[in-house]
């Protein structure tokens, strides 16, 4: 029982660890300057919510869960890369 | 004969992530899953270079597997590295965009030169241009080609010659 | 017994995860330009991530083949996306930061195109 509270209580601080990480990327996805400081933001951020979703998929106990985290990279991935062709050279 | 081994490789490949991903093995899973996958293998039947420009010979299987492990040993040493510097108050940064080159021909093996270079110590791709790679590296120890080339490329380059030539 | 053992496991990989990627955070903001963001964001939140769906899978096992078809497609798609915003932030002109020592690709293409008409 002892062992299963010291995991638990491992899961709540990696919780509150990646919160503060999300936090800090937020703060340079906000302030930018340049639009490319931006998009590297905005992929940290999925990154970060991929592992958050997950995360809330051992919470939870629903598999389900990571289904909506392999779609959210996936989407994400396109995402970054369209964008950085328009920065390039415009669509 | 290569042809029909490419095109059954891109399909096991496929079938085995829709299996992946299902996580069943009930008949209709799988016969839904066996037709997509033909379609898709039908429809990219150039496009799966990982498998396809892959030597099979045993030599390139062991040499894929150390890979692996030299790869893991890199990202951690990478991220300790980083970890020094953004922890550091003083921020040790000397940036800077080097040039090195690269004995690889096969395109699938540059990308994973170039993936895997961004993934180890201070060093990101920038830009290809055929065999030059344009790499930023946070601390830069020289500028030469030649230098460059031994710090960063030929650690990897010795593994994927053999998997990719 | 071994179940517990590897609930610890499982959590103190997933704190570590979790740690790089707050790492990657602190890197994105006290880095002095993009091309070092981009470095300290792909590294630290590659290893970050790859951690804690590790951590996920010593906690709940029969999640490990899912868990490890996400983790390897970010280990391949992590890096380029980088590679791609790198090369593009380069082309576009982006700011570097004063303490770049060299930099070697503006110079090559100011000598293959002195009037920078290349788009």
């Amino acid at each position: 029982m002892a062992e299963f509270f010291v995991s638990e209580s491992l899961i709540y601080l990696a919780a509150i660890l990646i919160g503060l990480a999300f936090l800090l990327a937020l703060f340079r996805f906000l302030k930018g300057p340049s639009t490319a400081d931006r998009v590297v933001a905005f992929d940290v951020l999925t990154i970060i919510g991929i592992t958050a979703i997950a995360l809330l998929a051992l919470l939870e106990g629903r598999g389900i869960y990571l289904d909506v985290a392999l779609v959210y990279a996936l989407l994400s991935f396109l995402g970054v890369i369209v964008i950085a062709r328009y920065l390039e050279r415009g669509l | 004969m290569t042809w029909t081994r490419d095109l059954s490789m891109l399909f096991a490949t496929l079938f085995g992530f829709w299996v992946l991903l299902n996580g069943s093995l009930a008949a209709d899973v799988l016969l839904v899953g066996l037709i997509t996958a033909l379609i898709i293998t039908l429809l990219f039947r150039n496009s799966l270079a990982v498998v396809s420009e892959l030597r099979m010979t045993p030599r390139a299987l062991m040499t894929t597997l150390g890979y692996v492990f030299f790869f893991a040993r890199e990202l951690v040493k990478s991220n300790l590295n980083l970890a020094r510097i953004v922890l550091s108050p003083a921020l040790p940064l000397n940036p800077g965009i080097v040039k090195v080159r690269t004995r690889l021909k096969s395109r699938m093996g540059r990308l994973l030169l170039a993936n895997s270079i961004t993934l180890t110590p201070g060093t990101l791709t920038v830009d290809i241009d055929g065999e030059w790679l344009y790499i930023h590296w946070v601390t830069v120890d020289s500028a030469d080609i030649e230098v460059a080339t031994a710090a960063i490329v030929s650690g990897f380059e010795e593994y994927l010659e053999v998997m990719y030539g | 017994m071994m179940a517990s053992l590897l609930s610890v496991i499982g959590g103190v990989l997933l704190v570590a995860g979790a740690a790089f990627l707050l790492l990657g955070g602190l890197g994105l903001v006290r880095m002095p330009d993009v091309f070092n963001r981009i470095q300290a964001g792909t590294k630290a939140t590659t290893l970050g991530t790859l951690l804690s769906l590790a951590g996920i899978a010593c906690l709940q096992p029969a999640w490990t083949l899912k868990l490890a078809l996400i983790g390897l497609f970010i280990l391949f798609t992590n890096p380029l996306s980088s590679q791609v915003l790198a090369r593009a932030a380069h082309r576009a002109g982006a700011d570097k930061s004063p303490l770049t020592a060299v930099d070697l690709l503006a110079k090559d293409q100011l000598a293959d195109d002195p009037k920078g008409d290349r788009a």
